[in-house]
């Protein structure tokens, strides 16, 4: 018991720490939502991490196995890595727009150009 | 995973992140099946390392592959600010369950009756699935609300510029049919 203890979480807000330090630290627009999914990423293996019960095997069914993980979790990161992926398509696809209306993907050169105009 | 976390955040090649972010989602696909989350764990895999990447590739294809190095002083804010949340979140981690104990508070409310009863009320024997299709359904059905929406949105940015390069949603939808 001693071992793993709250590590699990600390692994984990470190990586949704790097995620969220490149979401608000870099102005290229591709890149803040690569620092999106390491932060949605660390959230699914925060909801894992959870789950998992000393001893327990995975939540199928099984002759001679008593102790299952919790399966609950599991079922809600199912559902969040598709939505994920569905808002990352979302946010890609906007980044491409931006990029074509004002070539470039950069934040800051797109609100010197807002500026200007 | 937080050396190639790290790498990710401090490459300027865009080609060269997208690549680390699907080694990095792959590796925590490894971790699920670690922590006992098998269905997780492939949908990871398929989805977060395969689709996301061929996503990220077509958009670098459609825009550009190098980044800009960031100004000194916002790196310096950013590291403060995220020093700062991390701290406050290991320190609310203090309170939380230790790893893998079976009496936390997560263990004790429904997730025991999935766990008993699904086998026989509805007849498969892997209880992920029997809860995203059975008891919360509904969630499943909202999730495919969500896709068709991203899609819609997707076709109404894109679609009146350029007829191809609307076929990703797609692809995803495909995938989740499949999942």
């Amino acid at each position: 018991m001693a071992f793993p203890g709250l590590l699990n979480y600390w692994f984990v807000v470190i990586l949704m720490m790097i995620g969220f330090f490149i979401v608000i630290a870099h102005g290229n627009l591709v890149k803040k939502i690569v620092g999106l999914n390491v932060f949605q990423i660390s959230v699914f293996l925060f909801y894992i991490t959870m789950g998992k019960v000393d001893g327990g095997s995975a939540p199928i069914l099984a002759e001679g196995i008593e102790v299952y993980s919790n399966p609950l979790p599991h079922v809600l990161i199912l559902t969040a890595i598709v939505v994920g992926v569905a808002t990352t398509a979302l946010g890609l696809a906007l980044v491409v727009r931006i990029n074509e209306s004002y070539g470039t993907i950069e934040e800051d050169e797109i609100g010197a150009m807002e500026d200007d105009a | 995973m937080i050396v190639v976390a790290v790498a990710i955040a401090r490459l300027h090649n865009l080609f060269a992140v997208v690549m680390l972010t699907g080694i990095f989602s792959l590796l925590g696909a490894a971790a699920y099946v670690v922590l006992d989350a098998v269905d997780v764990a492939f949908t990871e895999a398929a989805v977060g390392a395969g689709i996301s990447t061929v996503l990220m590739l077509g958009t670098l294809a459609l825009t550009t592959s190098e980044e800009r190095t960031a100004p000194r002083d916002r790196v310096i804010l950013a590291l403060v600010v995220v020093v700062l949340t991390g701290a406050v979140l290991v320190y609310g981690t203090l309170d939380m369950p230790f790893y893998g104990d079976p009496m936390a508070a997560i263990h004790q409310h429904v997730a025991p009756r999935y766990l008993g009863a699904s086998g026989a009320e509805i007849g498969i024997p892997n209880v992920v699935t029997s809860i995203l299709a059975s008891y919360r359904g509904y969630d499943t059905l909202g999730e495919t609300f969500v896709i068709f929406t991203a899609a819609a949105g997707v076709l109404a940015i894109l679609g009146r510029a350029r007829g191809p390069g609307t076929s990703k949603p797609t692809k995803a939808e495909r995938e989740d049919a499949e999942v």
